[in-house]
């Protein structure tokens, strides 16, 4: 009946002050929860890989202060052991690949000329399943608290060997939790990656042949691919293991009769693919990047697509380079050797094309660019300490010491991470329409490589001298602590780096200068709509008749279409 | 933080490779000789791929930097697509340099897998525990835990020693730097890795597989004993448990034989035959314990009975909570067995 009596005019004023900032912030949120745009769905993937980079980035932070010196007690040992577990699990799965498919699902419609991915629902979908993993593997650290055993996080190491993931050795719930984690977030994958794959070979615009698509969207598909081949076996792997936590089966089970061995295919069968899953993106971004700041078309093209398909096939032949000390043989060793040392020749392909690129060019610095250089002498010398890993009697010495821990980080930071950073300097300009600053970008850019050396150069050093890794604390006598402590300081420098980026992309946001749609003057589709694009992507589907379609207009008198 | 140790710093500076060392590069065996020399190889041919490699990146980098003020710098360079000739001869020579180190690495593997065992090998079993090392020689009947004997192998008359490897609970490896590469302790499978010092010493290493709570402080002491001392280790590793004639050493055997210690302990001689941890037969003959986590001494033993989770947090041995006086007796009882 209220509701009937005429309002005093002040009150209805004061209720409409009150309640449009509140409906504005409950808009905003709606249209980014139901939203099925391809845009606004990588933003989401991307925003939710930074937090957990944060997050990760923490506990590696109080890993590196417990390993400085030896005998420390800053943590105990079981908080140790789950900060390595959530450590390495959040940055593979919850980081690197949502991070990655981020950036995919912003830049493969638009790079194609498509309006948005084929399967637009199934992307929203595949994205809330992930982003539900993430909060379950950090849920544990809460959750069912008070129930024996649970309340703690997983602490079986992110490959989770068998059987110290078995009921046994593993009571309580957190194993659970992370089993679940990694199902859910294999799901979201999958979906994400079928998308993608439809996407490529559906999607593309008129006079867009395969021959003619960017290189990034190449390698896009071509890690999509994996993603099919290579997440299932892990999920699959998943539900057996609960199965045996469960229902008592045996498959990992050895007080059973179960093989702890099998498991390690699984998960190796996943991991290794999985690293050219995370790597191919990063080559992705260096293939859009380099040639634009080089000013130069991309040398060999066609060596490239194959270089990249060639890796994705091999991939899945080198898995057992992860098991040599498992007793597998001296026979099936030798194979794995070789077909490890065989995928450094198309990688090396890819890297000597970058060269080629650069050379001849007229090579702008730009932060983006400078952490693009960064990567290619990085990604150089984490190809080089693989190769030694892939010589089987040197990875005995090596496996499972801090040599490889070093190797995997120079590949995971001094690779992907550095493309990741260039990647955002090159098109957060496009996602948000405000440029980055490049005076931040560039302090950003010496800090982190400081620090990025200071750690990962170094810990090599421990690793030779038999510092295994996983070890929550080690002896005075080794000679390790001198190393270790290097290693900590570089982490200061980047976290530092890292904050300073943070703030650089909120600074940028509300104040940085308007970018315009192409202010790198580049050459492909994406730099044809305003920044950021509208939600249809092109008021006009465009139609392209070479690889560099914004060259041709550009350059009428010298267009690519002449040559290819 | 109370637990925390600064060690001098002086000594943390690597000087050689003295004792403590676990460092690859100070190879003391065959196998871990042959690694060695493979991995100088290796390092070499990818030291050389570095600076040819890096150099060429330093130089376009700097040589094709844009130039703001050249006459031309606002034009685009000349477009070139690719050369097949170029892609050949980067595919080409990379092949060749994979075939060289696949050749050199299948000898290697073949070197040290697959070499018939000579019969003047010694065997030993080895098992993985959560958080310790099981060592028993079947040929000799001795049983141990955590320091393993060994006799140094002369190369005119080698005597290396075999490990055949399994696991009673979770994955494990062992892995001694100076002495060989690591391998697996895995449970429901059988692995097998040879060693043969060729100086007596003491080798340290340490469990390089996750294996739970302790991983880090299971620890390897393996004593490569001259063939004499070796001989020797084994005769008195034979004896049965000694039978200390000091009241209070007796007072600690019944002690020991009345709780739950023998569940899980062996003393050879005695009722205590449990075998889920170590054989303290002759566990005052080792220098350390809890598997190298602290020295032997009666003190070490004493707090570490009443309360191993203070060294060795996530321990499975309980602790045993007894009053001053039974803790005195089981300490002088431990430490009467030679």
């Amino acid at each position: 009946m209220a509701a009937d009596a005429p309002v005093p005019a002040e009150t209805a004023q004061t209720a409409t002050t009150h309640s449009a900032p509140r409906r504005l912030v409950l808009d905003i949120l709606n249209d980014w929860v139901t939203t099925v745009d391809h845009k606004k769905i990588g933003l989401m993937y991307i925003g939710y890989a930074l937090v957990f980079l944060v997050v990760a980035g923490i506990q590696a932070l109080l890993m590196r202060i417990q390993l400085s010196l030896p005998n420390n007690d800053f943590v105990s040992p079981q908080a140790f052991n789950s900060l390595f577990t959530m450590h390495g699990t959040t940055m593979v799965f919850f980081v690197g690949m949502p991070i990655l498919f981020g950036f995919g699902n912003y830049l493969v419609p638009l790079m194609i000329g498509a309006r948005d991915m084929a399967f637009p629902r199934l992307n929203a979908f595949s994205f809330w399943i992930s982003a539900f993993g993430g909060i379950l593997l950090y849920f544990s650290y809460f959750g069912a608290s008070g129930l024996y055993g649970a309340g703690s996080a997983p602490d079986v190491g992110w490959f989770a060997y068998a059987p110290l993931t078995a009921r046994v050795f593993s009571p309580g719930h957190s194993t659970d939790y992370w089993t679940l984690a990694i199902l859910l977030s294999g799901i979201g994958s999958i979906g994400t990656a079928l998308n993608i794959v439809a996407t490529t070979i559906c999607m593309r615009c008129p006079g867009m042949k395969l021959s003619r698509m960017p290189l990034l969207v190449w390698l896009y598909l071509v890690t999509s691919s994996l993603v099919f081949v290579a997440v299932s076996p892990l999920t699959a792997a998943q539900i057996m293991l609960m199965l045996d936590r469960y229902i008592g089966s045996h498959f990992f089970d050895t007080q059973a009769g179960g093989s702890a061995v099998l498991w390690m295919h699984f998960f190796w069968i996943f991991g290794h693919p999985e690293v050219y899953i995370l790597i191919l993106p990063a080559f992705a971004f260096a293939n859009e990047i380099i040639p634009v700041f080089s000013r130069k078309a991309i040398f060999g093209y066609a060596a490239m697509v194959a270089a990249s398909v060639g890796i994705g096939f091999i991939s899945l032949s080198v898995w057992a380079h992860h098991m040599f000390t498992v007793g597998l043989g001296a026979g099936a060793n030798t194979f794995f050797v070789l077909a490890t040392m065989i995928i450094s020749v198309p990688t090396g392909i890819k890297l000597f094309n970058w060269l080629a690129t650069l050379w001849g060019g007229k090579i702008h610095f730009t932060a983006s660019m400078m952490f693009a250089i960064g990567f290619l002498f990085q990604f150089l010398i984490a190809g080089l300490t693989g190769v030694m890993l892939s010589i089987a009697p040197f990875d005995w010495q090596l496996g499972n010491s801090y040599f490889v821990v070093a190797h995997f980080h120079y590949v995971l930071v001094g690779g992907i991470l550095f493309m990741i950073f260039s990647a955002f300097y090159y098109w957060f300009p496009k996602m948000s329409g405000k440029m980055l600053s490049e005076k931040l970008g560039k302090w950003h850019f010496w800090i982190f490589l400081i620090g990025f050396h200071l750690t990962f150069d170094f810990m090599h050093v421990p690793g030779m001298l038999g510092m295994p890794r996983r070890i929550y604390t080690y002896e005075a006598d080794r000679g390790w602590m001198i190393w270790n402590m290097i290693i900590s300081s570089g982490a200061i420098f980047q976290a530092a780096g890292t904050l300073l980026f943070v703030y650089n992309m909120i600074w940028s946001y509300f104040k940085g200068p308007v970018a315009g749609p192409d202010p790198w003057d580049a050459w492909t589709l994406e730099w044809s709509t305003p920044s950021p694009p509208p939600a249809y992507n092109f008021a006009e589907i465009p139609s392209v008749a070479s690889r560099r379609p914004l060259w041709d207009l550009k350059h009428p008198e010298d267009p690519d279409s002449n040559y290819e | 933080m109370a637990r925390t140790v600064w060690p001098d710093l002086a000594a943390q500076i690597p000087t050689g490779f003295s004792h403590g060392s676990t460092s690859i590069f100070a190879p003391a065996g065959t196998p871990a000789h042959s690694i060695f020399g493979l991995s100088m190889l290796v390092l070499g041919i990818t030291l050389a791929i570095f600076l040819v490699v890096a150099g060429l990146f330093l130089y376009a980098v700097v040589r094709y930097r844009h130039r703001a003020e050249d006459a031309n710098a606002s034009r685009e360079p000349s477009q070139i697509f690719g050369s097949n000739q170029i892609e050949l001869s980067w595919t080409v020579i990379p092949i060749l340099i994979v075939v060289l180190l696949f050749l050199a690495t299948t000898r290697v593997i073949f070197m040290t897998q697959s070499i018939p065992k000579p019969a003047s090998s010694l065997d030993i079993n080895v098992v993985g525990h959560q958080f310790w090392w099981e060592y028993s020689y079947p040929k000799l009947g001795v049983v141990t835990a955590n320091e393993l004997h060994i006799p140094v192998s002369d190369p005119k008359k080698p005597t290396p020693s075999y490990l055949t490897m399994t696991s009673a609970d979770t994955d494990h490896s062992f892995w001694v730097p100076r002495l060989a590469g690591k391998m697996d302790l895995i449970p429901n499978q059988i692995n097998t890795m040879w060693m043969d010092p060729q100086q007596a010493g003491l080798y340290l290493g340490q469990c390089a597989q996750y294996c739970g709570v302790q991983h880090a402080k299971m620890l390897i002491r393996v004593y490569a004993d001259s063939p004499a001392d070796f001989a020797a280790w084994v005769a008195h590793q034979k004896q049965p448990a000694v039978e200390s004639a000091d009241p209070q050493a007796a007072a600690g055997r019944a002690i020991f034989q009345h709780n739950s210690c023998i569940s899980c302990h062996t003393i050879a001689g005695t009722v205590a035959t449990g075998r889920f941890g170590p054989d303290l037969t002759h566990v005052a003959s080792r220098e350390t314990i809890g598997s190298g986590a602290i020295p032997n001494n009666p003190a070490n033993l004493r707090a570490f009975v009443d309360n191993p989770e203070h060294f060795k947090p996530g321990v499975l041995m309980p602790a045993m909570h007894m009053n001053d006086k039974d803790l005195d007796a089981i300490t002088a009882y431990l430490a009467s067995l030679k």
